[in-house]
C-alpha cells in the first residue's frame, strides 16, 4: 500500500529558466492549433523537486552541478511551505505521477549521492508553463487537459504545484485466497470482471474445475498467472481458435496453423532458419550470420498515452531481437493516426486528439530508437478516421547473429536471472488491456498499464546480452514483456519447471503485495537461464555496463511453476494445465463485407474543386497519406551504426521517399545488404479484406525489390489489426485477410515468419456504440539484396534516360486516394468496386526486373502505390530535380484511368540510354511499356493521344509533396 | 603510438562507429566503459589518442553531456588533465563534443560556450558538408578539404555566454550550403541554427577538436547520400588520420 499523508520533510524547489527558448515557439503553434491564441509569450521552465532535510548551500550545489546550463539558464531555489498552492491561471505545472518513470529525477539522485548529498531522499521533475498574460480558466483546463497534460501518467496544477511523494508502507508479502469452487456462472463472470482477468465463462469454468480437483482454492496470483498466460495477447486465442463460417462451409481449425503458418510450411524456403518459434522470426543473411525480424503492436497504449506507448513499444520489439540472441541494428516504424485536422466536437469522450496522438508517438519512438543507437529506416504513416480513438503503433527491429549462436534449453538446476530495471508497480495486467475494449474511462482504468521507457537501461542491456552470448553464459533467454516475470519464467519453464522467490526481486518502492511483483510489466528487463559456474562471468559483464543483476530462483524437473515470497507459497500450477488447459475457443464469423457505418464517422470532404489532371495530382500528392513524411523522419536518427545505403529520403535535396531501406550491416563480408519495406492499405479493406491482403502482400515485396532485394530471398511478417472479433462480420473480415495472406504467399513463394495480432481496436462510446477500427493488416518485408553497388534509388538520374512501367497494369479504383480526395472523379466507371487484386505475373516480372538491376541497367525504380501512375512518377522527378516527358497512351484508352487509378504489380523503371536495347529482352513474358524520357527540362509533361494532360514543373510538384513550414 | 582511448558512458552509442572509423584510418581502438577505467585505474597515456563518441551519455537526462562531464571533471580529472597537458589528440563528436565543452574543456580561453537546443526545438537528423576554416591550424584540419557527413542531435546550437566572440582561429568547422556558400543560419544546411554556422571548434593548442556532425558515419563511399547518383567524396577519413598521425 502507499500512503501519501504529508510527512515532516522539507521539499525544496528549484526553476530552470533558459533564455532564447526556442520551445516557446513550437509551444505557441500547438498552443494556437488548438484554437486559442494567446496574448503575449509563454515561458517553459524546467522544475526539480528535492526531497530531503538539505541546507540552502546543498540545493544550491545541485542546482549549479547538476541542473544549470550556465551559459543559457538562470535558476531560482527556494523550499515549499506546507499550504497549498493557490490556483492561479496564468501558469500550468506538471509533473510525472509518484512511480511514472522520471530519468531525470532519478539520475539527479544518483549524481547528488555521489557528490556526498546523501540527504537528498528523493527527486521530481516537473515543467511549468507560464503566461505573461492571464489566461481564462476554461482555456488554461483546456490546455491542461488536451495539450499540457496527460492525466493517466502525470498530476498538474493551476499556479505552483504540490508534487506528492511516496512514502511507502511495507507490504504484506503474502498471497490473498480468491474463493472460485462454489461460484455459480454469474459468480464467475463477475470474478473475471472484478478482477479484470479478460477471461471468458468456459474458461473461468476450466480454472474452476482444475482447483476443485486440487481441493483448494487459487491465490491471487495464480489467478492472475492464469489470466496472463490465457490472455489474448499471450496465447492468440482467437488466431488459435476454430471458427464456424457463417455461410457453413467448413470449419476453420486456426487462423495461424490453417493459412499463415501453412503456406510457410509448403514454401519450405531452406533459408528460414526458425519461423514462429521464437518473439521474433529468423532468416539467413550469409553464410556466417542469421537476421532476425519482429514487428509488435502498441496500439491499446499508445492511445492513452501516445509518448509512452510508442517509447515502450520500441523497448518491448527490441526486446523482442535481444530474445533470439541478435544484435539489434534497425527499427522500423508503422503508424495509423485519425485526421490531424479532426474537428474537436467529432472527437469522441476521453479520447486525445489525433494531433495530440501522432506528436507524441513520433517523440516516443525519436527518443527510445535515437538514444538506444538504433537507426530508424523505414516506416509510413496513414490517416483514416477510424483511427481518431485508436491509433496503430507498429514497431520493428531487425536482428543480426551468428549461426547457431541462440540456446533456447533451459537446464535442471540453472539459476533463473533477471537483468534490467528495478520492478515497480508499472504496467500492471496489460496482456489482459490489451485484451479489452476501451471506452471513455480506459484512461482511468488503465493507467497502470501505461509507462514511460527508459532507454538508456535497455542499451545496457544490449551490451551485457551480447557478450553473454557470445561467451556462452546462459541455455535460455526471454523478454520480459505483457505479463511481466509471470509470462517470461512461465514460458521458459513450459516444457521443465521452475522455482521462483520473489523476496530476491529487486523493487523500486516496497510494498508491492506478491502477486503484483509477478505480474508487473516494468520495462527493460530479461530473464535468463544460467549455469551456476557462469554466474561470476556473468555478474562482471552487468558490473561494466550498468546492469542490475537478481538471482530469484531455480529451472527444476518438476513440471511445475512454483512462486514464494520467503516461507509464502504464491504460486504453485502444473504446466499442464497453465499451458494446455485453456478449453480451445469457438468463433463464428460471417463474410459480409465490414459496415462502414461503425466507423467514428466517414471521412466525406466536401467534393474538392478539381479544375483538370494537374490539378488532381497535387491535391493527391497533398493528401496526408502521400504526402512527404520528412518532416517525421529527420527526427529519427537514420545514420547511426553507419549501415544506411538508401535513406528513407534520396535524391539530390534528399527529399524523394524511399520504397525501402537498404542496410550493410558492420561486420559481415562482401557487398550482401538488407533491404526493409512495408505494405499497407486500410482504404482497400473497407471494401474487400482479401483483397487488402494481397495488395499489402504484393507492396511489401514490389517495394523491397525496387531496390534491388532478390525476390526469391524475402520473408514476411504480418500484423492483423482489428476490432472485436467475437463479432461474426469483424472476424469475417479478419478470415479473408487470412486467406488473401496464404494465396498472396504462395503465389510469390515468400513465406510469413513471424506475426503479431492486436484485436479488440474498438471504442465504445458514452451511448455503448462500438466503433471499430478499419481492419488493417500490416505486411512489413525483409529482403536480401545480393550486392549493395547494385542497390536502385528511386529518384530520377538523368536526362536522356528512358522509363518504362513495367507489369500488368490493372486500374482499379475502389479505396483509391483518387477517390478519397474526390468521391465523384470516376462516378459510375466499372472498376469503382474494384480492388487490385493478385498480379499473377508479378513473381516472374520480380525476378527478371532484378536480372535487369544485377546487369546494372535500372537506374532507378519507384513503384506504383497509393495516386497511381501519377504520383510514383511525380515522386520521382521531384525526387530528381529533373524533368521527363512521358506519355500515357498506351496504358489505358481514360487518361485519367491512366493516371490515377490503383494496381499491385507494377513499377516504374529508369533505364540507361546504352541498355536501352536489351531492357525489354531481360523482361521478355512481362509487360513492358516505353512512357518516354528523362528531360533537363524541370518540366514533368505528361501526354496522352497527343494532348497535354499535365505540365507542372518540379518545384510545384516539390512544393506540393512537402508541406509548407516542414523540412526545406 | 597510434592507439585511441574511446570512452564508453552508460548510453554511449556511436562508440562502435568511431572504432570502425578509427581502425580504417589505420589505427586501432579500444572503447572502455568508464566503469572499467575506474575499477582498473588505466593511465589514460597508455593510449595516443583519446575520443569521446556521440550518444545520450546517461540518457542526457540533466542536459546533453551534462553527466558524462561531471564524472570527467570530478573521477577522472587528473587523467583529463595530463591527457590534455601533454598535446596529444582529443576528439569530441556530438555527445561527446557537449561533454568537453559542458567539462570546460573547449573552447578554453576562458570562454564560458554551451551547445543548447536547435532553434527548430527539435531532434534533427540530415546529411550536411561541413568546411574547413583555414584560420585554424591545428593538425586535426591538415589537408581537410570539405566533409559531407550526418549530424543527428537535439542541441547542436554553438553559443558562447553573453554573446561574446570565439576567436575566429578556433572555429574548426563550419556548415555550408549546398551552392558551396556558406549556410549563412539556413535550414537545413544549418540543421540547428549555430551563429556563424559553427559546426565544430579546437582548443587554442588545436590538440582538442570537438563537432556536432559524425564523421565517423561517412567512411566508405556507399555510406554518402548520393551514392546512387555517383556522387562521392568528404570522406571523413583523413580527418582520423590526421588525428592518429598527431598521436
Amino acid at each position: 500500500m502507499l500512503s501519501r499523508h504529508p510527512v515532516p520533510v522539507p521539499v525544496f524547489r528549484i526553476d530552470v529558466m533558459t533564455e532564447a527558448d526556442h520551445r516557446r515557439r513550437g509551444l505557441k503553434e500547438q498552443i494556437r492549433g488548438t484554437g486559442y491564441r494567446l496574448n503575449g509569450d509563454v515561458e517553459v521552465r524546467e522544475v526539480y523537486f528535492l526531497q530531503g532535510v538539505l541546507t540552502e548551500a546543498e540545493v544550491r550545489e545541485i542546482a549549479q552541478t547538476l541542473v544549470l546550463d550556465p551559459v543559457t539558464q538562470r535558476y531560482t531555489q527556494e523550499q515549499l511551505n506546507a499550504e497549498d498552492g493557490v490556483e492561479v491561471f496564468n501558469c500550468i505545472e506538471v509533473v510525472y505521477k509518484p512511480g511514472v518513470t522520471d530519468s531525470a529525477a532519478s539520475q539527479l539522485l544518483e549524481a547528488a549521492h555521489q557528490m556526498g548529498i546523501t540527504a537528498l531522499l528523493a527527486a521530481r521533475t516537473g515543467l511549468s508553463y507560464r503566461f505573461d498574460e492571464p489566461v481564462p480558466e476554461d482555456v488554461a483546463r483546456s490546455l491542461a487537459y488536451r495539450l499540457l497534460a496527460n492525466a493517466t501518467v502525470q498530476d498538474f496544477a493551476f499556479g505552483e504545484i504540490r508534487p506528492e511523494f511516496i512514502h511507502p508502507v511495507p507490504g504484506a508479502n503474502k498471497a490473498t485466497i480468491v474463493p472460485i469452487k462454489d461460484l455459480n456462472a454469474l459468480g464467475l463472470q463477475a470474478l473475471s470482471s472484478s478482477h479484470r482477468l479478460s477471461l471468458n465463462l468456459k474458461e473461468m469454468q476450466a480454472i474452476q474445475a482444475y482447483y476443485c480437483a486440487l481441493g483448494r482454492e487459487p491465490t491471487d496470483a495464480e489467478l492472475e498467472t492464469i489470466a496472463q498466460t490465457w490472455s489474448e495477447h499471450c496465447l492468440h486465442k482467437t488466431f488459435k481458435a476454430d471458427i464456424f463460417p457463417m455461410d457453413g462451409s467448413e470449419p476453420i481449425r486456426g487462423l495461424i496453423k490453417t493459412y499463415i503458418q501453412a503456406a510457410t510450411t509448403e514454401i519450405n524456403a531452406p533459408w528460414v532458419r526458425s519461423a514462429f518459434v521464437d518473439n521474433a522470426g529468423v532468416i539467413e543473411f550469409d553464410e556466417e550470420f542469421d537476421l532476425s525480424f519482429k514487428v509488435e503492436t502498441h496500439n491499446h497504449p499508445s492511445a492513452i498515452e501516445p509518448f509512452g506507448g510508442a517509447n515502450t513499444g520500441v523497448g518491448g520489439v527490441v526486446r523482442d531481437i535481444l530474445g533470439v540472441s541478435h544484435r539489434p541494428i534497425a527499427v522500423t516504424d508503422v503508424l495509423c493516426f485519425g485526421p490531424q485536422d479532426l474537428a474537436d466536437e467529432r472527437l469522441p469522450t476521453g479520447v486525445l486528439h489525433p494531433r495530440r496522438i501522432q506528436a507524441g508517438v513520433v517523440h516516443g519512438i525519436a527518443d527510445y530508437g535515437n538514444k538506444l543507437g538504433l537507426p530508424t529506416v523505414n516506416g509510413s504513416i496513414h490517416y483514416h478516421s477510424g483511427f481518431s480513438a485508436n491509433p496503430l503503433v507498429c514497431c520493428g527491429c531487425v536482428g543480426i547473429g551468428p549461426r547457431g549462436s541462440h540456446p533456447r534449453s533451459p537446464r535442471p538446476g540453472d539459476r533463473v536471472i533477471v537483468l534490467g530495471g528495478a520492478t515497480g508497480r508499472d504496467g500492471l495486467r496489460g496482456a489482459t488491456f490489451s485484451s479489452q475494449v476501451m471506452d471513455a474511462g480506459s484512461g482511468e482504468v488503465a493507467g497502470a498499464s501505461v509507462q514511460i521507457g527508459d532507454p538508456i537501461t535497455e542499451k545496457g542491456l544490449l551490451e551485457v546480452v551480447e557478450r553473454a552470448r557470445d561467451a556462452q553464459l546462459y541455455s535460455a533467454i526471454t523478454d520480459c514483456g505483457a505479463g511481466g516475470l509471470s509470462s517470461a519464467v512461465g514460458e521458459m519453464a513450459a516444457q521443465i519447471g521452475v522455482s521462483v522467490d520473489l523476496a530476491h526481486v529487486p523493487l523500486k518502492y516496497p510494498g508491492l503485495a506478491p502477486w503484483e511483483i509477478w505480474l508487473s510489466e516494468a520495462q527493460e528487463r530479461m530473464v535468463l537461464a544460467v549455469p551456476e559456474r557462469n554466474l561470476p562471468a556473468l555478474r562482471a559483464l552487468c558490473q561494466t555496463y550498468w546492469v542490475a543483476l537478481s538471482n530469484i530462483g531455480a529451472f527444476e524437473e518438476t513440471g511445475r511453476l512454483r512462486v514464494a515470497f520467503g516461507e509464502e507459497r504464491i504460486v504453485d500450477l502444473d504446466n499442464d494445465f497453465l499451458h494446455g488447459g485453456y478449453p480451445p475457443l469457438e468463433l463464428r464469423a460471417d463474410f459480409q463485407l465490414p459496415r462502414n457505418d461503425m466507423r467514428i464517422a466517414i471521412d466525406a470532404p466536401a467534393d474538392l474543386e478539381i479544375s483538370d489532371e494537374a490539378d488532381m495530382l497535387l491535391s493527391l500528392l497533398r493528401h496526408p497519406d502521400i504526402a512527404s513524411k520528412e518532416a517525421v523522419a529527420r527526427r529519427y536518427d537514420h545514420e547511426v551504426g553507419g549501415g544506411t545505403v538508401i535513406k528513407p529520403f534520396v535524391g539530390p535535396r534528399a527529399d524523394g521517399p524511399s520504397d525501402a531501406a537498404v542496410l550493410k550491416p558492420r561486420g559481415t563480408r562482401d557487398w550482401r545488404g538488407i533491404a526493409l519495406a512495408n505494405g499497407i492499405n486500410p482504404h482497400y479493406g473497407e471494401f474487400d479484406p482479401y483483397r487488402m491482403a494481397i495488395s499489402a502482400v504484393d507492396e511489401a515485396i514490389r517495394n523491397v525489390v525496387a531496390v534491388g532485394a532478390d525476390p526469391e530471398r524475402i520473408a514476411l511478417l504480418d500484423n492483423f489489426c482489428w476490432g472485436n472479433p467475437n463479432h461474426p462480420d469483424m472476424l469475417g473480415g479478419l478470415v479473408r485477410a487470412a486467406q488473401g495472406c496464404h494465396a498472396a504467399a504462395l503465389h510469390y513463394q515468400t513465406p510469413f515468419i513471424s506475426g503479431k495480432d492486436s484485436l479488440y481496436n474498438e471504442y465504445v462510446d458514452e451511448s455503448s456504440e462500438r466503433r471499430a477500427i478499419p481492419g488493417t493488416l500490416l505486411v512489413s518485408s525483409i529482403g536480401i539484396v545480393p550486392d549493395i553497388r547494385n542497390a536502385v534509388s528511386m529518384d530520377l538520374k538523368e536526362a536522356g534516360n528512358a522509363l518504362f512501367l513495367v507489369g500488368d497494369w490493372e486500374g482499379a479504383l475502389a479505396g483509391s486516394h483518387t477517390l478519397l480526395v474526390v468521391p465523384h472523379y470516376f462516378s459510375g466507371h466499372p472498376s469503382i468496386r474494384q480492388v487490385p487484386g493478385l498480379s499473377l505475373n508479378a513473381p516472374h516480372l520480380y525476378r527478371a526486373l532484378h536480372g535487369a538491376m544485377r546487369a546494372g541497367s535500372v537506374r532507378s525504380a519507384h513503384d506504383l502505390s497509393e495516386g497511381g501512375l501519377a504520383v510514383a512518377l511525380a515522386e520521382m522527378a521531384l525526387a530528381g530535380r529533373i524533368g521527363a516527358q512521358i506519355d500515357l497512351s498506351h496504358v489505358h484508352v481514360d487518361p485519367r484511368l491512366s493516371l490515377f487509378a490503383e494496381t499491385n504489380g507494377c513499377l516504374l523503371v529508369e533505364v540507361q540510354t546504352e541498355r536501352l536495347r536489351e531492357f525489354p529482352e531481360t523482361l521478355a513474358g512481362c509487360s513492358v511499356v516505353e512512357l518516354g524520357r528523362v528531360e533537363d527540362s524541370g518540366q514533368l509533361i505528361i501526354t496522352h493521344d497527343d494532348r497535354v494532360v499535365i505540365d507542372l514543373s518540379v518545384d510545384t510538384l516539390a512544393n506540393a509533396f512537402t508541406p509548407q513550414g516542414q523540412a526545406e | 603510438m597510434s592507439k585511441a582511448l574511446i570512452l564508453h558512458a552508460p548510453g554511449t552509442n556511436r562508440d562502435g562507429d568511431l572504432a570502425e572509423a578509427i581502425r580504417l584510418a589505420g589505427g586501432e581502438a579500444d572503447i572502455v566503459p568508464l566503469s572499467r577505467l575506474q575499477a582498473e585505474k588505466t593511465d589514460w597515456l597508455d593510449y595516443g589518442l583519446l575520443a569521446l563518441p556521440g550518444g545520450f551519455s546517461y540518457g542526457d537526462a540533466l542536459g546533453a553531456g551534462k553527466l558524462w562531464a561531471l564524472a570527467l571533471q570530478t573521477w577522472f580529472a587528473h587523467q583529463m588533465q595530463a591527457f590534455v597537458e601533454s598535446g596529444r589528440p582529443i576528439i569530441g563528436i556530438c555527445n561527446g563534443f557537449q561533454a568537453l565543452v559542458r567539462a570546460g574543456f573547449l573552447p578554453g580561453d576562458n570562454l564560458a560556450a554551451t551547445l543548447a537546443h536547435n532553434e527548430s526545438a527539435q531532434f534533427e537528423c540530415h546529411w550536411v558538408t561541413l568546411t574547413p576554416n583555414s584560420a585554424n591550424h591545428s593538425f586535426w584540419l591538415q589537408r581537410l578539404e570539405s566533409l559531407v557527413c550526418p549530424v543527428a542531435h537535439g542541441e547542436g546550437r554553438f553559443v558562447t555566454a553573453h554573446g561574446a566572440r570565439l576567436p575566429d582561429e578556433l572555429v574548426a568547422l563550419r556548415y555550408r550550403a549546398a551552392d558551396g556558400r556558406l549556410a549563412d543560419s539556413r535550414y537545413p544546411a544549418n540543421p540547428n541554427g549555430s551563429p556563424g554556422d559553427v559546426a565544430g571548434i579546437t582548443n587554442r593548442d588545436g590538440n582538442i577538436l570537438g563537432l556536432m556532425p559524425h564523421p565517423e558515419n561517412h567512411i566508405l563511399p556507399y555510406q554518402h547520400p548520393n551514392w546512387t547518383r555517383g556522387e562521392q567524396g568528404g570522406l571523413g577519413i583523413q580527418l582520423f588520420r590526421n588525428g592518429l598521425r598527431a598521436a
